[in-house]
């Protein structure tokens, strides 16, 4: 047995029958970080001592003879833009550097009950804006695969992590792809759950009408479980939606029958690679062999997508950061330096009697909320702030926000109408395989073009999932997407599990170095 | 429609961010490439639509109006850049 690459439900197993103790299985998991985390940076923040705690207490737990929860000592890496209480959470921002949480996210909570230990936090692009992780404020995540290659993002240090074996299962986040993405990119399976299916209160808020949690793991058999952990209504979480949480643990290995497939004309247009085109066409004859009908469905406003989503996030989001406003924590800027400033540039300005200078200064209030933001934040960040702000200023709203929020409503109709003849939509996650490091920092709407595929999900509210179904010509992992309508996982975990039984994609594993 | 710098210097303001001039020069090139692709949506025949801010159908919520405990103060400000154990310190806001 090789522990770091053992699934979430073998370690339970193997841990409530005392075959292996949280503490062994935990200290494996640290050491295979301590060995290859240097090279990827999937971690953010690894605590020994505060993870073998958290295993010693449920190897007591056993010794003792109390009940173990369904992740009892299963190691779990959290996105670090998921408050935990007492330790660090910085959104990889250099505005929440010195944020340490007064409270854990309710996610975060139930994992606890369920006796899992929060190995770490993963890296994330800045407060999870991009799509490559390499936006973070404190290094690139390499992806697992080819380190010379973007783990996709935004949730790429959660993805790698569990590529890589130093968890079976991760936390993510996805507001147009995030989750979904990245785990196409390192050849695991991650689901964006429905919006409200997972309460948000904790997650620091991207986009809020947006954003979901979910999960990460190597199997859709595990992701079950991590879902199952962390589903369900949140009094703290308003849009959390009070429906019961089925077990999807229980369900995922029950096959489906007379299963209705659809297929997007529009998923394989202009900038879809052969390979990934290739290996998603195959993904469906293999759904056909299991007994499933295929049909094409239409989604005709799916090519606004993009448009509509880099309004709306933009929008929301920087709404959502004005709280970040150096006052009430996170970084503030020097003061002093920031009041010498000012003084230079009264002075400079009285000595030309420049009085329109003089009247338009900032005040002392008003620099000291721009200059922290503009040292608290990176580039990709500051661009959504100016991009939302400037799509909601008066006279340009209703152009942008406004009719954006109408085609999000052809784009949800679109499913609707594809859900009333289909159990599911497969499809690609993204157009390409990993790209290289670097390859479209300075180019961010080509960026934002790799989304195209995941964020209608997330304008429409709904469930997707995503699962490794190949490899390219370069050894890189080709993921392929299913969605289904609201509150629908159960089925698409049990889809899911279907294709993993009858193939070994994502068994496969990256040599790391 | 692309941006003028101007524009993009006002936008700053209001968005409390403070660019510097390479910045601005770069932020109005790049909002002019992203503006001008969501400006595809403008094709679309939107009559009649409502719009659609929230996938969810819920109402407000509300809970009871009962004393509940909330974060101490001491928690709540101990992130905070600056404090004098009660209140947030900031820079005088009028007239110094």
């Amino acid at each position: 047995m090789f522990i770091p690459h053992e699934s979430a439900t073998d370690l339970v197993a193997l841990i409530h029958s005392g075959d292996l103790t949280a503490v062994e299985v935990t200290t494996a998991l640290l050491e295979r970080i301590e060995r290859h985390d240097a090279s990827l940076q999937a971690m953010l923040r690894v605590d020994n001592q505060a993870a073998l705690a958290q295993a010693e207490a449920i190897d007591a737990r056993r010794r003792r003879g109390e009940p173990l929860g369904s992740l009892a000592g299963v190691p779990v890496a959290v996105k670090d833009n998921m408050c935990t209480r007492g330790e660090a959470t910085t959104c990889a921002s250099r505005m929440l550097e010195p944020f340490v949480p007064p409270y854990d996210a309710t996610v975060i909570g139930r994992l606890r009950e369920a006796g899992a230990v929060v190995i770490g936090k993963t890296n994330l692009d800045e407060f999870a804006m991009g799509s490559t992780t390499e936006n973070s404020a404190f290094g690139v995540t390499r992806n697992p695969w080819d380190p010379e290659r973007v783990p996709g993002g935004s949730s790429g240090g959660s993805a790698a992590s569990v590529a890589a074996g130093f968890a079976p299962l991760a936390l993510g986040s996805d507001t147009g792809g995030s989750i979904r993405a990245p785990a196409a990119l390192c050849g695991v399976t991650g689901m964006k759950p429905t919006y409200g299916r997972v309460s948000r209160y904790g997650l620091v808020a991207f986009a809020s009408s947006l954003d979901q949690i979910g999960p990460f793991g190597r199997s859709a058999a595990d992701v079950a479980v991590l879902l199952e952990t962390i589903a369900g209504h949140d009094p703290a979480d308003t849009t959390s939606v009070d429906v019961p949480v089925p077990r999807y643990s229980e369900s995922v290995s029950r096959p489906l029958e007379n299963l209705r497939i659809g297929w997007v004309k529009e998923h394989f247009g202009a900038g879809i690679g052969d390979d990934v085109a290739a290996a998603v066409r195959e993904a469906i004859r293999t759904y056909e062999s299991l007994g499933a009908s295929v049909r094409e469905v239409s989604l005709p406003h799916a090519k606004y997508s993009i448009a509509v989503y880099y309004v709306i996030a933009p929008c929301e989001a920087s709404s959502n950061l004005a709280r970040f406003d150096g006052v009430h924590y996170g970084m503030r800027t020097d003061e002093a330096v920031m009041r010498a400033e000012l003084d230079d540039e009264r002075a400079r300005l009285e000595k030309a009697g420049d009085e329109r200078g003089l009247a338009d200064m900032d005040t002392a209030m008003v620099r000291l909320y721009r200059k922290t933001r503009a040292e608290g934040f990176g580039p990709e960040v500051k661009r959504r702030i100016m991009l939302g702000t400037y799509a909601l200023s008066s006279g340009y709203y209703d152009a942008y926000y406004k009719r954006a929020l109408q085609v999000r409503r052809l784009i949800r109709e679109d499913y609707d109408r594809a859900f009333a003849e289909v159990d599911m939509i497969v499809g690609p996650v993204t157009p390409t395989t990993a790209f290289r490091l670097g390859e479209r920092v300075d180019d961010p709407l080509s960026m934002y073009l790799f989304d195209l595929y995941t964020c209608g999900a997330n304008l429409a509210g709904l469930p997707g999932i995503s699962l490794p179904c190949g490899f390219d010509g370069q050894g890189l992992p080709i993921g392929l997407q299913l969605q289904a309508a609201p509150f629908e996982e159960e089925k698409l975990l049990r889809a899911a599990h279907m294709y993993q039984t009858a193939t070994d994609w994502h068994t496969r594993r990256p040599e790391l170095a | 429609m692309s941006l003028t710098r101007e524009e993009v210097e006002k936008v700053s303001l209001l968005a409390r961010l403070r660019l510097s001039e390479a910045e601005l020069d770069q932020m109005t090139r790049q909002l002019g490439t992203i503006v001008e692709y969501v400006e595809l949506i403008a094709e679309v025949d939107t009559t009649g639509v409502e719009p659609m801010a929230h996938v969810a159908d819920v109402a407000n919520v509300f809970r009871d109006d009962e004393v509940r405990p909330s974060l101490p103060r001491d928690e709540a400000l101990r992130g905070a850049p600056n404090h004098d154990d009660e209140c947030y310190r900031v820079p005088a806001v009028m007239g110094d």
